[in-house]
């Protein structure tokens, strides 16, 4: 089954889990699935029907937003990564 | 080579191939930007940032300047500022390696530390606290100046394309972003089929420790449109490919080349055999050795020991 990063940020909603675990075969069904399990986290992740601005969702470190989005393809091994979206070194 | 100050010595930075670490049938090379006058890629964005204000006439002689910087911008501000009198402040977070500190207090910055569980956000955030209540200073704010990739649209691009017309693929970490945009937009004007990957380092969780996620931040030079992917490399990999770049190809770089180098391994596979990628450098390696990023021992070991301070 997919694994699912949650953010220090969201650990409050699973429990302090930094990683859940969550069946599906794209980034959006693992994601439902995350929030059908954990449901503090939904409105958190989710503004109506697609991800908040400020949050980077990866699959296998790749950013979904360049793959199909949340029809982004999840493989049982693989890792999605929520991130929220900071300022980098510079 | 022979230049009348300092500030012309910026740019003309080298392109070296790695024949040693590129896949079977791949070429890559690298840009050392850490050839640059004060050591990394910032030295081309601040003589933009300032001389594109000097024009507008927004930065007065003898006025002072205030950025949010993890280090190597701010130490090519304050080189530049030395040349022409003006002062400066630097917002950085608290756990910024000691040789950045050194360096900066040495060319006579005045630090501002922002606390380390904040990351650059929290540079950011106090940066532009300050400059709205101080109408005396000048923040040219790189994470949102057009001048920070117009640099790298004017001078960073131009070179690449000087020496490898052929190139395919760029690929460069994500700070502000003004790298990949300016980069980006100069290669795709020249030939809409070469693709642009960005880096982003894995900070862990000590930067992710928001309160909340409306204090996320998506810096505004840079345009996702230009991007072809987005990769996120953490501690272990970009520490993993520096020091290959060391071992193997004799290059003493910074940790965020490392994380490129590995994203552009990772891409090769996608772009026609035979193909030419360039990875940009932003500095070598001087300014992290405090931080034990190339002590010997285990990798593993030592990503999670350096994790909290990889990327301040």
């Amino acid at each position: 089954m997919p694994t699912v990063r949650i953010p220090t940020v969201l650990r409050k909603h699973t429990d302090n889990q930094a990683k859940v675990t969550a069946d599906g075969g794209t980034v959006g069904d693992v994601l439902r699935a995350v929030a059908k399990q954990y449901p503090g986290i939904k409105e958190q992740l989710f503004d109506g029907d697609t991800v908040r601005g400020f949050i980077n969702v990866y699959v296998d470190d790749e950013d979904i937003r360049y793959l199909d989005g949340l029809d982004s393809a999840v493989a049982p091994d693989d890792e999605v990564a929520i991130m929220p979206a900071v300022a980098g070194g510079a | 080579m022979r230049f009348d100050d300092i500030t012309q010595a910026i740019g003309g930075t080298p392109l070296v191939g790695l024949p040693n670490l590129s896949p079977p049938g791949y070429h890559l090379h690298i840009k050392l930007e850490g050839h640059n006058p004060t050591g990394s890629v910032k030295d081309r964005v601040a003589l933009y940032l300032i001389e594109q204000a000097e024009k507008q006439g927004v930065l007065q002689p003898g006025q002072r300047i205030l950025e949010p910087t993890s280090g190597n911008t701010g130490i090519a501000l304050a080189a530049i500022c030395r040349t022409r009198g003006y002062a400066l402040t630097c917002v950085m977070p608290e756990n910024t390696s000691e040789e950045r500190k050194q360096i900066l207090t040495m060319f006579g910055a005045e630090l501002v530390f922002s606390p380390a569980t904040e990351g650059s956000n929290g540079s950011v955030r106090m940066a532009q606290e300050m400059a709205a209540g101080d109408p005396a200073v000048f923040m040219p704010f790189q994470y949102g100046n057009p001048a920070n990739p117009l640099a790298h649209y004017e001078t960073t691009a131009p070179e690449i394309l000087a020496d490898l017309p052929e190139i395919a693929a760029f690929v460069a970490g994500l700070g502000t972003g003004g790298t990949v945009t300016g980069v980006g937009k100069r290669l795709k004007q020249h030939d809409p089929a070469i693709k642009v990957y960005a880096a982003e380092p894995e900070y862990g969780d000590l930067v992710y420790g928001l309160r909340n996620l409306d204090e996320g931040y998506v810096p505004e030079v840079l345009d996702v449109d230009v991007l072809d992917s987005r990769i996120k490399v953490d501690s272990r990999g970009a520490l993993e490919w520096t020091r290959r770049l060391a071992t193997e190809e004799g290059i003493f770089a910074g940790v965020s080349t490392g994380a490129a180098l590995a994203v552009a391994v990772r891409v090769c596979k996608r772009l026609p055999e035979g193909s030419h990628i360039v990875v940009l450098s932003p500095d070598g390696g001087w300014k992290y050795l405090s931080t034990g990023a190339y002590a010997p021992g285990d990798l593993d070991e030592i990503a999670d020991r350096i994790a909290g301070t990889l990327w301040a």
